[in-house]
């Protein structure tokens, strides 16, 4: 059996309660079901997981590569976005 | 070969032990022998996980047998240093793979079992076969689960995957039967609350299995005579070169480790 033709789904774990799923990686599979039970099978055999998504590729829109000047390069000189200009009172304690 | 078979003392409980540790041992070896060759590599993975827990069952029930039996005997000797005559799994379990049909078709007809025995064994008044089930009957309501699933889309997917599934249960069904037997030796067993017993399992399965292939679109064949004869060592000719292969180190470098 050939998986050219099989549907490919992206696969999302979540570890730990609490924190948040995170792209672990693809599969083929005909269907949600089996889709869910091959990322049960691939991705969470050494206790990764306590929770799984599973989500049809072509469902996903993402950023197109040739714009990512457009998309990214203007973030990179506004280093006053990020919270380091201030300074933290000591009574605050730890952030 | 060089290595000569071990004598087992089969008290009621020992023999009890080893024979579900057989089929566990037995199952898990045929679905490790499609690891690199199933349909797709998804599958691949999902064959050899269950074959991972079969022969975790497998392992954990030797190690009892062997602590039950007390003489000098483990896991690996009753895996490795057993003739075929000595292997007391049931008949379904080392039937060949055959196509990818057959094996998920064997694997549902066991799993369907195997759930809901190891449900009731968790009830037993020993303690640590009832500690193997509880662990067991987790891995057992998976694999019922994929090969349901499995079972339901190669039943009601093309005219060839129908016809292979069908092929695959009128083949396999006369092994059913075996299931739910019990001998003189598991009546004590049964009676004193360590065993379930298997007879009293038999509707839950019929109900799991008539409903799986009706939705399938598969029909439960109407042949009632059934094949036995695993429980006490007779088995088919398949066993023989499963036993061959899976043996072969040990048998011919006798203690040899890595």
């Amino acid at each position: 059996m050939s998986t050219q033709n099989i549907q490919l789904w992206e696969v999302f774990i979540r570890s730990r309660n609490g924190l948040a799923h995170k792209h672990v990686g693809s599969l083929h599979a005909t269907d949600a079901t089996l889709a869910l039970q091959a990322a049960r099978d691939i991705y969470t055999r050494r206790g990764e997981g306590l929770s799984i998504w599973v989500v049809p590729s072509d469902s996903i829109v993402a950023s197109d590569p040739a714009e990512k000047g457009m998309m990214f390069e203007p973030a990179m000189s506004k280093i006053y976005r990020h919270p380091t200009f201030y300074d933290v009172p000591d009574e605050v304690g730890h952030m | 070969m060089s290595a000569a078979s071990i004598s087992v003392k089969e008290s009621p409980l020992v023999l009890y032990a080893l024979r579900r540790a057989d089929d566990a041992l037995i199952l898990g070896h045929r679905l490790s022998e499609w690891c690199g060759h199933a349909p797709m590599m998804e599958e691949d993975m999902a064959l050899a996980n269950m074959g991972l827990d079969l022969i975790g069952q497998a392992r954990e029930l030797y190690t009892y047998a062997a602590k039950v039996e007390g003489a000098d005997n483990d896991e690996d000797k009753f895996a490795y240093l057993r003739d075929v005559r000595q292997y007391r799994n049931l008949l379904l379990v080392e039937q060949p793979n055959g196509d990818f049909a057959r094996t998920i078709v064997r694997q549902f007809l066991y799993s369907a079992f195997a759930d809901l025995y190891w449900c009731a064994m968790t009830a037993s008044k020993d303690k640590t076969i009832a500690s193997i089930a509880s662990k067991s009957e987790k891995e057992s309501a998976y694999h019922l689960r994929h090969s349901s699933e499995w079972v339901i889309r190669l039943g009601d997917g093309t005219e060839e995957s129908h016809h292979r599934a069908q092929a695959a249960i009128d083949d396999l069904w006369p092994f059913t039967g075996e299931l739910f037997h019990s001998d003189e030796s598991d009546k004590a067993l049964i009676a004193d609350g360590v065993a379930v017993d298997p007879e009293s399992l038999r509707a839950g399965w019929m109900k799991t299995v008539s409903s799986v292939l009706h939705t399938a679109t598969l029909k439960g064949p109407a042949t009632t005579w059934m094949q036995k004869g695993g429980r006490s060592g007779h088995h088919s000719e398949h066993l023989g070169h499963l036993l061959s292969e899976l043996q072969s180190l040990q048998r011919s470098f006798p203690g040899a480790t890595w």
